[in-house]
């Protein structure tokens, strides 16, 4: 399991298949499941605080709130970091 | 999502950071997280908004998270204004909570619908209670802040900006905590400004340190750079010029600071050359954006301004006076009278649309079906896509049907030794429709006259822009941002030459 917190800045339409160390991520407000089945497991990979992610068609984006274990997937594929942007301040 | 969510993720990355105020006594942001939380739990829940009369202190962010914690608005005011004009302002808004001095607190009764909390007392207060029962409304869609525009041109506007134009301007415009901890940034506009707002959320995501400057004042400013190590500021075009005047009379220069942006108003060509020769070895960065952008939409970045100073290529010069490209997320456009796009190079209004555009004021939403908004502003794009703003739509000045921008007029006559302030603007003409007028604030010591002036402005641009009428003043009319207030120099000449006719 991860402890890894996100929130979604933009969706998709529907339900999706947001998936954490290949586990489905559950509402911060729901109770975690009972998995035995995952108990002492550490998925591969971070999920780091801060980080924008995003799917192919880059229309969903999920912030990272807490970093984690794991790597994010939109059922089996992978989200991307959005690269860091070299603006300079203008406030 | 939250602005204060912006707030929660800092205060878990690295919340010992101080915040905001003296690097060693200043707060942190897991204190800042804790004092919105106490300030959130006094103000209590429900959709009145959260009016704001105090200065530019930790008071205000403080308050603001606090508001966007309970889920409601926060509306800053100007502490500035006379107490008839701030009062209708607090009517606006009624029921609502005031956090401010006494002298606000006083304007509108607890019976009239203002539960007032005096600014003095809101920390103690938040320090003192706990966090609310409920969780922070996630609602990307609820308003967040109310915002008066400036209102040179006519009466001011509440703009409306939700969290969703806030947060996605933060996220695409910094990282999290991308500042070094040696970093900060002093802030002297007040609370009731975009930049106010948006330099609180953007510094304090970066995780630079605030030092605040409740009221401006050049002697003031330079000191707390100096004392503070200040490494970063945005400061208005006048308050640039009052720090320039500080600087060349101490010639004690600004060795800690490293990054100096600009925005709020047009920026006098000759101000912002003498600002980077001055300070050779500080970042100058050009903002532009308005109150219903949510703060900057376009930027012009440091090494574009030092290859438009170095260059040779006029075309490649004249952008130190562009307001750079838009940002990332941004689109922009120029459109004609009609709302036909024009091509690179001919000026018409500049159209804007992006995730952090509001164009929404308290009951009406300006932007078109497509999710554009009309800024008001005439502007033009070079074929590099730099974007050169020359003013308000409302302040060209149409003469015999030629467009003429006041700012290229003004810059040339305060290239005069003689000048100290210009300000061009359009009055009634019987022969053109409209004639250029110029006031000008003569330098301490000098005497010019308006022959030499209009002699002057023809030696250097077509003689369609030689001002008619040239008036000498002590200062010029502005608001407490100093912006120009052309309507008032109208006003004045049509009243000194019996109404609108006379030519």
């Amino acid at each position: 399991m991860s402890e890894a917190e996100f929130i979604v800045i933009r969706a998709l339409a529907g339900d999706v298949d947001l998936r954490c160390g290949g586990v489905a991520v559950v509402a911060a407000d729901a109770p975690v499941p009972d998995r035995p089945d995952l108990a002492g497991e550490v998925p591969d990979g971070t999920v780091a605080i801060g980080k924008r992610y995003t799917d192919e068609s880059g229309r969903l984006e999920v912030l990272c709130t807490r970093s984690g274990a794991g790597r994010l997937s939109l059922g089996e594929s992978e989200l991307t970091v959005k690269a860091a942007k070299a603006l300079p301040s203008s406030d | 999502m939250n602005i204060l969510t912006l707030l929660e993720i800092v205060a878990t990355a690295d919340g010992d950071r101080v915040a905001i105020g003296d690097r060693a006594e200043g707060l942190t942001y897991a204190r800042l997280l804790e004092l919105a939380d106490g300030a959130a739990a006094r103000l209590g829940g429900g959709d009145r908004p959260v009016l704001y009369t105090g200065t530019a202190t930790e008071v205000f962010p403080v308050a603001l998270f606090a508001a966007a914690r309970a889920g409601r608005p926060f509306a800053p005011l100007s502490y500035r204004l006379a107490a008839d004009r701030l009062e209708r302002q607090i009517r606006g808004q009624l029921p609502a909570d005031l956090v401010g001095p006494k002298v606000t607190c006083d304007l509108v009764g607890a019976d009239e619908g203002v539960r007032a909390t005096p600014v003095e007392d809101l920390i103690g207060l938040a320090a003192s209670g706990g966090a609310p029962a409920y969780a922070a409304p996630g609602d990307p869609e609820a308003a967040a802040v109310f915002l008066h525009t400036s209102g040179t041109t006519g009466d001011p506007k509440v703009a409306v900006l939700r969290h969703r134009h806030l947060t996605s301007y933060v996220l695409n415009a910094t990282d999290l905590l991308s500042a070094g901890p040696d970093e900060a940034a002093l802030m002297s506009v007040p609370p009731y400004h975009i930049a106010g707002i948006a330099g609180v959320l953007t510094n304090l995501y970066s995780g630079r340190r605030i030092v605040q400057l409740p009221d401006f004042d050049e002697r003031a400013w330079v000191d707390l750079v100096r004392e503070q190590d200040v490494t970063h500021a945005m400061v208005v075009p006048t308050m640039l010029a009052r720090i320039v005047k500080v600087l060349q009379a101490d010639g004690g220069g600004l060795p800690s600071l490293r990054h100096l942006s600009y925005g709020g108003g047009p920026m006098p060509a000759g101000l912002i050359r003498t600002a980077l020769e001055l300070l050779p070895h500080v970042d100058f960065v050009n903002g532009y954006g308005l109150t219903e952008t949510t703060s900057s939409i376009a930027v012009l970045g440091p090494e574009e301004h030092r290859a438009a100073l170095a260059s040779g290529d006029p075309a490649v010069r004249r952008r130190l006076h562009s307001v750079g490209r838009p940002l990332p997320a941004v689109e922009m456009v120029v459109r004609d009278a009609d709302g036909r796009d024009l091509p690179a190079g001919v000026r018409g209004e500049l159209w804007v649309r992006g995730p952090q555009v509001s164009g929404e004021y308290a009951r009406a939403s300006l932007l078109d079906g497509e999710g554009w908004f009309r800024t008001r502003d005439a502007a033009w794009i070079d074929d590099a896509g730099y974007v050169f703003v020359e003013g308000r739509l409302d302040d060209v000045i149409v003469r015999g049907g030629e467009n003429l921008s006041p700012g290229e007029i003004e810059d040339v006559l305060m290239e005069h030794p003689g000048v100290a302030e210009a300000v061009v603007y359009a009055v009634p003409d019987e022969q053109w429709g409209e004639a250029v007028a110029a006031a000008v604030v003569p330098r301490p010591g000098r005497q010019v006259g308006e022959k030499e002036l209009k002699e002057w402005v023809a030696a250097h641009l077509r003689s369609s822009r030689v001002p008619a009428h040239v008036t000498f003043r002590e200062t010029l009319p502005r608001n407490d941002l100093g912006k120009v207030l052309r309507r008032v120099l109208r006003a004045e000449h049509e009243a000194g030459r019996g109404g609108p006719q006379a030519g």
